[in-house]
This record gives C-alpha cells, sequence and structure tokens, in this order.
C-alpha cells in the first residue's frame, strides 16, 4: 500500500517511529492530487504551502524528540462549509466565492491544536443541500471507484479524497445523510456522531436542529480517534451537549457477543436495491456468527421521515440563508435601483437552483395560513419518528440498515429530477430528525464493483456501541483495506 | 357620537447589561460605528448565539417587579424580515412562549387609581442603525449601517388594551420607567432610545365593547410624544368615523415637528414574520427555586414604598407618589430623615427647592450639589429654631454652591435667627413709630395692616427675627 493510501492511525504510528516524515508524506499526497484530482475533483481549495509548511513544523517537532499527538503532521481535507481562518469558505456557493472567515469554527481550532496538515478545503452540494455533489457552484466531483458515478452528498468532496487518496482523512457534516451516504458510495467510513455531540460552531448553518459534523476516514479506528478530538461541549454552541467524552478509541475491540441488533423491516422495502440488501443482510449474519443476536423490528413513522426532514430542513434553511443579501459580506449585485432589487437580484443570480428550491420551500411553510399544516405537523411527526427508535432501543443495542438503497449512480441520473433524488435519503433521514448518531461501513460490492455501504444506529450518546460493532464487522473482512483505483491504474 | 379610546402600548425596554444578549459585545452607547461587533452580532456564516444570563436574570425581574408570572418553560423564536439593520435577516425574540406574561401595573389617574394589565414581557436583540447620506433611505445617495446596536438586549412589555385616555398611556408608560429603574434593569434614557413604545389606538362608540380598527405609531420616545401622537391619532380617527369612514389598519409614523401622524405602511403591506422556533438555543428551563430567588432580590418597589411614606411619616398621597416616582429621589428622602429630619420638612424641601434646582441646572438627584446629609442638617436647623425657613432658602443657596456645613454657613453669614426679645422688641417699638399710618389703620379694625408691620420687622432684621415673636409682640403691643 502506497503512503497515500493508509490510514491514519498506521501513518501516527510511522511518524513516530521516524519510518517517514510529513514532509514525505504530504509531498506523496499533493503528488496524488497532481495525479488524479483532474478526475475526482474532491477540492475547492488546495492549500499547498500551507501544508508543506505545517509538515515540515511536524518534522522538526520530531526530530527534536517531542511526542506528536494523532493527527499531528497526517494531512486530510475539511469540508467546505466548516469556517477556516484566513482560508476562502465557498460552501460551495457563488454567493461566497470570495468569503474568507475572520474566525475558525471550534471543530478546525480543535483539529488545530493537534497540528495536523490541512490539505484544504473539499467540494459539496452548494449550501450542503443534495446528495451528489452536483449541486456544488463550482464543479462536480467524481467517485473514485467510477469517475462516471457521483460520490454521494453532500460531503461527496470529503468522501471522494478520502477514497482516492487525495486526503487521508476528512470532516463532513451531516443534516440528512450528508456524511454517511458519501461515505457509503465511495467506500469509506463516516459517522454522523449524536446531535449535540460535536459543536456546529463555524459550520455553515443548512438546518440547525439537524446538522452535525463528523469524520470520514478509511477504517473505524481513524474515526474513533477523529472522534475524539473533536467531541465535547463548547460554549459557544448551545446546543452542544454538556455530556463527559469517553475515549472512543476503547470501543474498539471485536466483541459482540450477546449485542442485539435490530432489524427495521421498514427499511428493506419498495425501492431498495436487491444486491445492497443482499450485502448488507450478509454483513448482519456475519455479526450474528460473530455472536450478536438478530431481531426483525419495526420503525412504523419511517414512511413519513422524508416528508417531514423536507419540511423542517427546507425551513430552517429559509431562514439560515436569509442572511446572503448582498448587505455586508459576499457577493452583490451592483447597479439595483433601490434596495430591495438589490437583495432580489443578488440571491436570484448568487444562489443556485436547489437552494432556492430549499427556500421557497421553507418560506411556504412557515408563512401563515400553511405554518401550522406543513411546519408544526412536521415537528409532530418528528416527535413519532424520535419515539420508535426510543421504543426500538428498549430491545435491541443497535439498528442495522443500508445506508443508501442503492450504490453510487451515474453523474447527471437523477439532477433533473429532485424528488427521485429526496428519496435516496430515505434511510439516513430518520436519525438526524432523532438527533442519533449512525456510521456507514463497507461491506461488499455490486456486481460493477461499486462500494456498497452498512449503517449502523445506535442510541443517543452511545457512539462507542457504534465502533465496536463497526469495528467487530471491519476487522472480520478486508473492505477497508481495498482502494480504489485511479490513475489508469 | 360619542367614542371612547382603546389604547394599548408596545414598550421596549433596552436591559443595561455590559454585553450583548448573544456575544460579548460591548453595549455602550456612543462608541465610533462597527467598533462592538464580532462574527456572532455581524451574523457570519457559521455563527452561532449563547445568550446572556443576565439578560434572563433582568427579564425575569421585571416580569416580577411588573406582577407577572414567570413562565418555568420559555423559547426563542426567529421573526423573519428582511432589513440592512438585521445582519441574518430575522430579529431573535420570543413569539408563544414568552419569559413572563400576565401581570399588571397601577396608575393614580385624575380620576383615581387604575390597573393595567401587562399581557407579556419577552426577550429580543436590538437592530443595527442605517445612516443615510440624506435625510431617508429615498433620497439618499448611500446608506451605511452601524451594527453597534446590533445584539443589544431589549425587553418588549406588552400591555393588554386598558388604557382610554392619551393621559393614562404616560402615565402607565411613566410608571414602568419608575420601576425598571427602581429593579435597575434598564437606563431608562428615552433620549438614547433605551425607552420606547409603539402605541396601538382604536375608537369605539362610548359604552361599546367591540374593538374597533386599530393604528400603531411605532418608536414613540418621549412621554410628551406618547401623548401628543395619540391625541392626534384619537381626533385623526373621530373625524375619519365622524365623516362615516373606515379606520384602516395600519402603522403610522409620528411626526413631532408637524404634529400629526402620517400613514406609513398597510396591514395589506404588513409583513408575514414566518416565526419559527430559534433551532440555534435551547429552551429556557427555570425553576420556582430560581424564581423565588430573584424575587428576594427586587428592592421595595415604588407602590410599597409610597404606601410606607404615607403610613409611616404621614405624607400626602400626592407627595409620596412624586418621591417615590424615581428610586434615586425615594433614597434621597430616606436618607433625608434618616440623618433625623422632619419628614413632611423634608418632602417639602425635595419638592421644591432641590427639585427647582435639580431641574434648572439638569441633574440628577444622586449628583446634587446639596446631599442628604447636609439637607437633613439644614432642616434640623429650622426645626430647632436656629434659622427660619425663609433664611434657609438662603442657606440652602449657599451650600448649593459650597461645600460647607449648614451650621458653618449660618455661623459665617450671621443667620442665625433673632429670638431675643428685648432685640425683637427694640426693632418692634422703632418700626410702630415709623408707620403711624398703618399703626392707626390696623387700630381703625383693618387688621390685614400688620402684614406690612411684619414685613417691615424682618425687613429690618435683614430676615432673621422668629417671624412668630415678631408676631406675638406686635399684636401685643399694638392691641
Amino acid at each position: 500500500m502506497k503512503l497515500f493510501e493508509k490510514p491514519a492511525h498506521v501513518l501516527h504510528d510511522m511518524l513516530v517511529n521516524k519510518e517517514i516524515t510529513s514532509l514525505e508524506l504530504t509531498e506523496s499526497v499533493l503528488t496524488r492530487i497532481d495525479e488524479v484530482e483532474g478526475e475526482v475533483q474532491a477540492y475547492l481549495t488546495v492549500t499547498r504551502e500551507e501544508a508543506l509548511a505545517q509538515a515540515k513544523a511536524v518534522d522538526e517537532k520530531i526530530a527534536g524528540g517531542e511526542a506528536i499527538s494523532f493527527l499531528e503532521g497526517i494531512p486530510g481535507a475539511i469540508k467546505d462549509n466548516i469556517c477556516t481562518k484566513g482560508i476562502k469558505t465557498t460552501c460551495a456557493s457563488r454567493i461566497l466565492q470570495k468569503f474568507v472567515p475572520p474566525y475558525d469554527a471550534t471543530v478546525v481550532s480543535k483539529l488545530n491544536a493537534q497540528q495536523p496538515v490541512v490539505l484544504g478545503k473539499t467540494n459539496l452540494d452548494e449550501f450542503a443541500m443534495g446528495g451528489s455533489t452536483e449541486n456544488s457552484a463550482y464543479h462536480a466531483t467524481h467517485n473514485p471507484w467510477n469517475t462516471a458515478c457521483v460520490p454521494g452528498g453532500s460531503s461527496g468532496g470529503s468522501a471522494a479524497a478520502v477514497a482516492a487518496g487525495t486526503a487521508v482523512w476528512a470532516l463532513g457534516s451531516d443534516t440528512g445523510g450528508s456524511i454517511r451516504q458519501p461515505a457509503s458510495f465511495c467506500g469509506v467510513v463516516g459517522m454522523k456522531p449524536t446531535y449535540g455531540r460535536v459543536s456546529r460552531y463555524g459550520l455553515v448553518a443548512y438546518a440547525s436542529s439537524l446538522d452535525q459534523i463528523g469524520p470520514i476516514t478509511r477504517d473505524v479506528t481513524d474515526c474513533a480517534n477523529i472522534l475524539n478530538i473533536i467531541a465535547g461541549r463548547d460554549e459557544m454552541d448551545s446546543t452542544s451537549l454538556d455530556q463527559p467524552v469517553p475515549d472512543f478509541t476503547k470501543a474498539l475491540v471485536q466483541d459482540v457477543k450477546g449485542l442485539k441488533i435490530g432489524l427495521p423491516k421498514e427499511y428493506f422495502v419498495k425501492g431498495m436495491d436487491a444486491e445492497v440488501e443482499a450485502a448488507v443482510k450478509a454483513a448482519v449474519k456475519q455479526l450474528e456468527a460473530m455472536g450478536a443476536e438478530v431481531a426483525e423490528i419495526s420503525l412504523p413513522n419511517t414512511d413519513y421521515a422524508i416528508s417531514t426532514y423536507y419540511l423542517i430542513a427546507p425551513a430552517e434553511a429559509a431562514t439560515n440563508l436569509a442572511r446572503y443579501d448582498g448587505v455586508s459580506y459576499g457577493e452583490r449585485v451592483e447597479g439595483a435601483a433601490d434596495l430591495v432589487e438589490m437583495m432580489t437580484k443578488t440571491r436570484t443570480q448568487y444562489l443556485g437552483e436547489e437552494v432556492k428550491r430549499r427556500i421557497m420551500i421553507g418560506n411556504y411553510a412557515l408563512s401563515a395560513g400553511y405554518y401550522d399544516a406543513y411546519y408544526l405537523k412536521a415537528l409532530k411527526v418528528r416527535r413519532l419518528v424520535k419515539e420508535d427508535y426510543d421504543r426500538a432501543f428498549r430491545d435491541v443495542d443497535v439498528i442495522i440498515c443500508p445506508t443508501a438503497p442503492s450504490v453510487a449512480y451515474k453523474l447527471g441520473e437523477k439532477i433533473d429530477n429532485p424528488l427521485e433524488m429526496y428519496l435516496q435519503d430515505a434511510c439516513t433521514v430518520p436519525l438526524n430528525l432523532a438527533g442519533l448518531p449512525g456510521i456507514s461501513v463497507p461491506c461488499g460490492y455490486n456486481r460493477e464493483n461499486m462500494p456498497i455501504g452498512m449503517q449502523i444506529i445506535g442510541r443517543a450518546l452511545d457512539e462507542e456501541t457504534l465502533l465496536r460493532v463497526a469495528y467487530t464487522y471491519e476487522q472480520s473482512q478486508s473492505y477497508h483495506e481495498d482502494r480504489a483505483q485511479l490513475g489508469g491504474k | 357620537m360619542s367614542y371612547e379610546a382603546v389604547i394599548g402600548l408596545e414598550i421596549h425596554s433596552e436591559l443595561k447589561t455590559n454585553t450583548k444578549i448573544f456575544c460579548g459585545c460591548a453595549t455602550s452607547f456612543g462608541a465610533e460605528h462597527n467598533t462592538h461587533v464580532c462574527p456572532v452580532c455581524l451574523g457570519l456564516p457559521g455563527v452561532l448565539p449563547v445568550l446572556n444570563k443576565r439578560v434572563l436574570e433582568f427579564a425575569i425581574k421585571a416580569g416580577l417587579a411588573l406582577n407577572c408570572k414567570i413562565n418555568n418553560f420559555s423559547k426563542f423564536d426567529r421573526k423573519n424580515y428582511y432589513y440592512p439593520d438585521l445582519p441574518k435577516n430575522w430579529q431573535t425574540s420570543q413569539y408563544d412562549l414568552p419569559i413572563c406574561e400576565h401581570g399588571y401595573v397601577d396608575i393614580e389617574t385624575s380620576k383615581g387609581r387604575k390597573r393595567i394589565r401587562v399581557t407579556r414581557i419577552h426577550m429580543e436583540e436590538d437592530a443595527g442603525k442605517l445612516v443615510h447620506s440624506g435625510n431617508t433611505i429615498k433620497d439618499s445617495d448611500t446608506s451605511n449601517v452601524d451594527y453597534n446596536r446590533t445584539g443589544v438586549p431589549l425587553i418588549e412589555i406588552v400591555s393588554e388594551p386598558d388604557m382610554s385616555t392619551p393621559e393614562e398611556a404616560r402615565l402607565y408608560m411613566e410608571k414602568v420607567k419608575s420601576i425598571l429603574q427602581y429593579i435597575d434593569v434598564s437606563n431608562c434614557r428615552m433620549e438614547e432610545g433605551n425607552l420606547r413604545a409603539d402605541l396601538n389606538v382604536s375608537l369605539r362608540p362610548r359604552g361599546s365593547e367591540v374593538l374597533g380598527t386599530r393604528t400603531e405609531m411605532k418608536n414613540i420616545n418621549s412621554f410628551k410624544a406618547v401623548e401628543e401622537a395619540l391625541s392626534y391619532e384619537i381626533e385623526r380617527q373621530e373625524e375619519v368615523l365622524e365623516d362615516g369612514g373606515h379606520i384602516i389598519q395600519e402603522t403610522r409614523t409620528w411626526d413631532p415637528d408637524r404634529g400629526v401622524t402620517l400613514s406609513m405602511r398597510s396591514k395589506e403591506n404588513a409583513h408575514d414574520y414566518r416565526y419559527m422556533p430559534e433551532p440555534d438555543l435551547v429552551p429556557i428551563i427555570t425553576s420556582d427555586e430560581e424564581i423565588e430567588a430573584f424575587r428576594k432580590t427586587l428592592p421595595e418597589l415604588p407602590d410599597a414604598r409610597q404606601a410606607r411614606l404615607e403610613s409611616e411619616y404621614g405624607l400626602s398621597s400626592y407627595d409620596a407618589g412624586i418621591i417615590t416616582s424615581s428610586r434615586q429621589m425615594a433614597e434621597y428622602f430616606d436618607a433625608v430623615v434618616a440623618g433625623g429630619a422632619d419628614a413632611k420638612l423634608a418632602a417639602n424641601w425635595i419638592m421644591g427647592d432641590l427639585s427647582k434646582n435639580l431641574n434648572a441646572e439638569g441633574i440628577a438627584v444622586e449628583a446634587s450639589p446639596v446631599d442628604a446629609k447636609r439637607l437633613g442638617e439644614m432642616i434640623a436647623l429650622i426645626s430647632k429654631g436656629t434659622i427660619s425657613s425663609k433664611i434657609a432658602k438662603q442657606v440652602f443657596e449657599e451650600m448649593w454652591q459650597s461645600p460647607d456645613s449648614p451650621e458653618k454657613i449660618v455661623k459665617d453669614k450671621g443667620l442665625v435667627q433673632i429670638t431675643d426679645t428685648k432685640a425683637i422688641e427694640a426693632i418692634v417699638d422703632k418700626v410702630i413709630a415709623d408707620n403711624p399710618k398703618a399703626v392707626e389703620e390696623y387700630r381703625g379694625g383693618k387688621k390685614k395692616a400688620i402684614g406690612s408691620l411684619v414685613g417691615q420687622v424682618m425687613k429690618q432684621s435683614k430676615g432673621k427675627a422668629n417671624p412668630q415673636m415678631v408676631n406675638e409682640l406686635l399684636t401685643k403691643k399694638l392691641d
């Protein structure tokens, strides 16, 4: 395995043992970017010089005999909707095409305290609205396993970079599946932690009550290590939970004996790709063989989750994105006759179609006369969805289902049909509504060699059990050691 | 037809916290444009609000002082509308679950005491300020935004439409101001916009229970304007109705220079605020224990203080009401009395010469050159008979100019009252001898003539003769 293909924990050990330098590693990844970025297009901004300087600084530290932390000197990437001080943060939108935040997101500050090498900012669906990264205002990102396919989204850039060898690790954000689904499509590991587990301060809001930052990595071990770094209460985020943060690496044990797995029957029905279903069921069999108990469960309100999500998320987005008006930052259309025209033209010109669609839906749902019928009802159904899980978790420890109903589809295949695109979120959206943690781990391929992801859902704040199940399964297979073949190989 | 006005007020009061409601920026007034700003109050992408605990504390105290029920469960909402002074294009406010509800305020009207119910009090953030190159946004080439005020904490106190005259509206607002100052949650500097009111008014035939169509006048920031704007608007509505017209539900502005209200925005153009729960802030849970703990921190409030002044010192309701209308004035009074001064004299001096001088120089009572201790000492000199009330006015003016004690002033200026019978008698005899005409008139039955003789004695004694003794001696000698 080439340097740029190894997981972070292996590279960390190599750095500690002085088998490699951070500079060699960083150069290896930067070279990989030079080679394959043209095909993958995972990045919006590559901070090459800064990355090299960071690598050299870490090497000096190691040479000086200092101890290094887990991510120190290891190159990774950050989704471009997470604010980075002094580095452009565009949210893949034209309206923020020149926006340079004067502050770091809390997760970035926490990462920076570890002195990682930050390679740049990754592509996404504009303001994280989408599931294919085709809604980026700049360019689409391609799936490293088949560049004719989408990488999923909205954290498609982050997932594609980790899969393509152009970043060892990455941060994504997940509002309705935006970490897990691209992880599934790109054959990597992606976790959405419990809502409130990780600070949202500095994450450009799409839907505040659903958004959560999480890691995208090459294996479960890296996922646990990065979660250790970014989790915890933040005084700057009132919704971050004041709960003790365990050492998540302690959960990396191969043991599922007596663990109760629930298979929700509602997730294995209409529209589910047969190969995906077979792969996930085989993975569950494997866990069963290792000592877990499996039971079919029911989450009866699953059917309403998508409609609920597509009212709540756009409603929050409609207000969250109201600030992009051309007044004090971001782009502005010049020459307008008056204020309203300036704001209207600015938003019309600089916001993308999908963003505008969701703003329209959201404002409609919040309008006088419609609020009770749409938004308020959605909030009530949201509670029902959550209660489904509460009930299920009285009997089971984790719930397993496919991360997405299909493998990665072709670019352009669904872009003209928003409704069909929305249905792709059926397995991931309910967790965001319920605030629960979920992880996607690779569990095989379809006959065209496209990765399939298994989603493991846990109780609130029980990321440890998710990691244990994911790790146990991962170690029984070798999918995490597979790499997408790119660059003519 | 005879109409009755129905008036309700929404009072916005800026809370006197050091920092803004959702970030650590300073709230101080008058700083250079856009110097009290940070990513949070500028609404930059990705920022989140964190509630300033003092704002909650002050809002709860205001609720308790205005006799409200404090809700154990309360939350913030987003009030959505586009305006450049609002960086996020929503105002974080409270919609259906405000922190305080169901309170009341009692006012003393010319027709007696009246209770005005307080519907609710909620917390919200202030907006920024537009700085136009011209007079209005319409005739300006450019407009800049000053975000210093963005995120300054406000409470909005909403009354029931319980007032029926402009006077009642003013009295209600004055009372609310007084209470907020008593509990020290707002500076209530109206000229800085710390305290401003939206006035809602409608008319209905006297005796009718049905409410008429109302109009609203926003951001009225003086008591005078409250009365004038309402008076004008009531008259205007009356004329419209008398002419058989209909009142249009609309927002009107008060033009104080022309003394008229002008149509600004009709209901058809009113905002749909598309309120939604603020997902970036957690609900506010306040326990009964916490509420009671806040209640214990409240000072004696104006009504209770007034009642105490009436019962303890026998002050008239009017005097006690004036003295307790401001906490500082009431504390000054208490300090004067605590020094041993007679309470009624203290009240007279505070409402008389002290207030006159303070008003003339625009000084607050807490900054008075004559502090409570010296005024108390001076009043004690009157009570002891060392100086007359008349001389006291002179002593007071001297004290206003110098830091000397009243005793020293009286001594240095030789102002001690003459109580020596012989000394007064000598002057009296001289005056009787010098004014035969007045003496004759008096003896002829025109008893009033004694006044001019007393005046002469006082004048010749340079005001120092004890007036009572002068009277007695004169009467004795003339009768």
